[in-house]
């Protein structure tokens, strides 16, 4: 397996490469829609983990979106200062990429609780009942983050440093498909895919499906949580309203239309409705309408999605024992 | 003491309001399991509808600023929404039930116009795209492109009520701008003295005429044959079509009825809180749901109660100092009733099966 030898390398340089051409190739307006679509494919192929292979139902993924923008600008607005001045004889491209990783892992963390938190009471509900309650924490942790002054509460969250860029926008795009892949290719995986199929036959076959929709449920977060860090300090500003349930609708819509249960299905999709929207913004306010009536027509026409469960690589098959 | 009574009259009319628009949602989803969330638009459109009927200069000088004028303006929002609401279910949630005819030529119609509307401002451009759309959605069905009606599923259905949401929010941005309006004042506010109490008339005309509603639903579910048709349908679709009810019949009605309630709360609450916007139904519908979920949904009463107890909680919280969480309040509720009891306050178990 030489390719697995070199995928990281010659990534990382395609990368640096378009950070570096990019803008002077597409303009900036492009550079950023490309930017932000990087961060909603994160949100739509971790949200995809738990609607899509897990099968569980939930509509609060801004919740930890928001949970891991705040807690990485506050880490690195308040802490950040102090940590750079240890690591001062470093050249500053080094101090960036120290404070940005390490607030990521902070965003990955707290999210990563939340999720914990908000998973373990409501996993013990179903369908409708659980979408509901996932929408509930989600505005639950808005209006908490809009109550807390010292992260700017309903004025927004100013002065975060502007750590981010394209490079590292699809460097973490890379490592959540990868990680995401290899998860669901794994043991780990046909538990989530054993309870979305059937989750009775599922505990009877041995699986702990409360263990195994919490871990899904926390993982999904932690990424989600990473998404946000890699947002907060790429637009260098948060607002709460930034994360209304309607940023959870988005990446649902995302994850749906590119075909639940396929991780290309949700790279696509998230690409298609970010760049999709701002293609045709020449049309003005119809554009959004047009977006909705196509929405409702591929649903009722190809509900799997536009890919439906198809997917570019088969999985590694374990040899058989 | 006084606080506290003339708080306690604000929030049941507040949650008087919230029921109203819960009892759509939870009708909705006892004879389909869906979350209806193109509702809370609906609630919106009734709130336009109203302040169109009543800024219309005929109306205005026919019946003036009487009590004819508050009537006809709740009739004409109930209407249009009931209308509306049967459009949705013909045309965005049957087709993924059973086969529906024109559901392509319907939507690319609607495309098509505001293609056309675009291309050159005219009603005539938009007519002709109009019908440009209709004519591909008639050809692509003779052609063979259907609905696909096999993959039923929960996800789906919800897909498809964020979509028309979405679409209805954004049509209202289209036709009436997306800065807010002032609804007019069809009954004039008079603060009216009991004990020591005021209590703004407009507040006891909303709750009268919600309680009034809710009694006449009440009846009209439990004394009626289509009433009965539609306990049958929310109890068991399939055994309800199997005793020859037409079940597809009884959901149109049900949507029509859910709509015609969401209307008359928009009306009522812009009564209450004149500033109407196209996003106006985001929030008081999101909150209308959870008061659904908690007195458990599929339950009518428990619709009721649930809307009374969001709106009482909330007015509390907002006349007790903690304004800036009042967004949060209904959901802090619904979480924790939920986490306690799974079915909602007046909810029935369900039994689960392999």
């Amino acid at each position: 397996m030489r390719w697995r030898l070199i995928f990281w390398p010659v990534l990382l340089l395609v990368l640096l490469g378009l950070e570096l051409s990019l803008r002077g190739v597409v303009g900036a307006y492009w550079y950023n829609i490309l930017a932000l679509a990087g961060i909603d494919i994160i949100l739509a192929v971790s949200l995809n983990l738990i609607n899509g292979f897990t099968g569980q139902f939930s509509i609060g993924h801004a919740g930890f979106y928001a949970v891991g923008a705040y807690s990485c600008a506050a880490f690195n607005v308040y802490a950040g200062p102090a940590v750079r001045g240890t690591i001062a004889f470093l050249p500053a491209i080094a101090q960036n990429a120290i404070l940005l990783i390490a607030g990521l892992g902070v965003a990955a963390l707290v999210a990563g609780l939340a999720g914990l938190a908000v998973g373990i009471p409501s996993l013990r509900l179903r369908g409708d009942y659980l979408a509901i309650v996932t929408l509930g924490f989600g505005e639950i942790i808005r209006v908490m983050i809009l109550n807390i002054d010292s992260v700017g509460g309903a004025r927004g969250f100013t002065g975060i440093p502007r750590l981010s860029n394209f490079f590292w926008i699809y460097l973490f795009v890379a490592i959540t498909i990868v990680t995401i892949y290899n998860l669901v290719n794994s043991s780990y995986g046909r538990a989530f895919m054993s309870i979305r199929d059937d989750e009775i036959a599922a505990e009877a076959m041995g699986v702990d499906t409360t263990r195994f929709k919490v871990m899904s449920f926390v993982i999904s977060s932690m990424f989600a949580g990473i998404a946000g860090g890699l947002f907060a300090h790429y637009t260098a500003y948060l607002h709460p309203n930034t994360f209304q349930f309607v940023t959870s609708f988005q990446v649902i819509i995302m994850i749906v239309i590119g075909g639940l249960g396929s991780i290309e299905g949700a790279v696509l999709g998230a690409i298609l409705v970010r760049v999709g929207l701002e293609a045709f913004r020449g049309f003005g306010d119809f554009r959004l309408v047009n977006f909705a009536i196509l929405l409702v027509l591929v649903m009722i026409f190809r509900p799997q999605g536009l890919l439906g469960s198809w997917t570019l690589f088969r999985g590694r098959r374990k040899a058989t024992a | 003491m006084e606080t506290f009574l003339q708080q306690l009259i604000n929030g049941i009319s507040q949650g008087s309001a919230y029921a109203l628009i819960a009892l759509g949602y939870t009708m909705l989803y006892g004879v389909l399991r869906l979350i209806n969330f193109a509702h809370s638009d609906v609630y919106m459109v009734g709130a336009f509808v109203g302040f169109v009927v009543a800024n219309n200069p005929v109306v205005q000088s026919v019946f003036g600023s009487s009590i004819l004028a508050a009537i006809l303006v709740m009739l004409a929002a109930m209407v249009v929404c009931a209308c509306l609401g049967m459009l949705i279910e013909r045309f965005a949630y049957r087709p993924g039930r059973s086969p529906v005819r024109f559901v392509l030529a319907f939507w690319l119609g609607i495309l098509g116009a505001g293609v056309g509307f675009m291309i050159r401002p005219v009603p005539a451009a938009a007519l002709a795209g109009a019908l440009g759309g209709v004519a591909i959605g008639v050809v692509a069905e003779r052609f063979g492109v259907r609905p696909e009606t096999r993959r039923s599923s929960l996800l789906k259905l919800l897909i498809i009520a964020i979509g028309v949401s979405l679409f209805l929010e954004y049509s209202g941005q289209l036709v009436f701008g997306a800065d807010p309006k002032f609804f007019p004042q069809v009954i004039p506010g008079r603060p009216i003295a009991v004990g020591g109490l005021t209590i703004d008339s407009q507040r006891l005309v909303v709750l009268g005429v919600a309680i009034a509603l809710m009694v006449l639903l009440t009846l009209l579910v439990h004394y009626t044959k289509t009433g009965k048709a539609m306990r049958a349908v929310s109890f068991n679709l399939d055994a309800a079509r199997l005793m020859g009810i037409n079940t597809d019949r009884i959901i149109a009605f049900t949507f029509a009825l859910g709509s015609a309630l969401a209307g008359a709360g928009g009306v009522l609450v812009s009564l209450m809180y004149p500033r109407i916007d196209p996003l106006m139904g985001v929030m008081p519908g999101l909150k209308a749901f959870v008061a659904a979920v908690l007195g458990g949904i599929g339950s009518i009463s428990g619709a009721m109660v649930g809307g009374l107890i969001i709106g009482l909680a909330e007015v509390m919280a907002v006349g007790y100092g903690q304004s800036t969480y009042r967004d949060a309040i209904a959901f802090v509720i619904l979480v924790l009733i939920l986490l306690v009891k799974p079915t909602g306050v007046m909810g029935k178990g369900m039994v689960e099966k392999v």
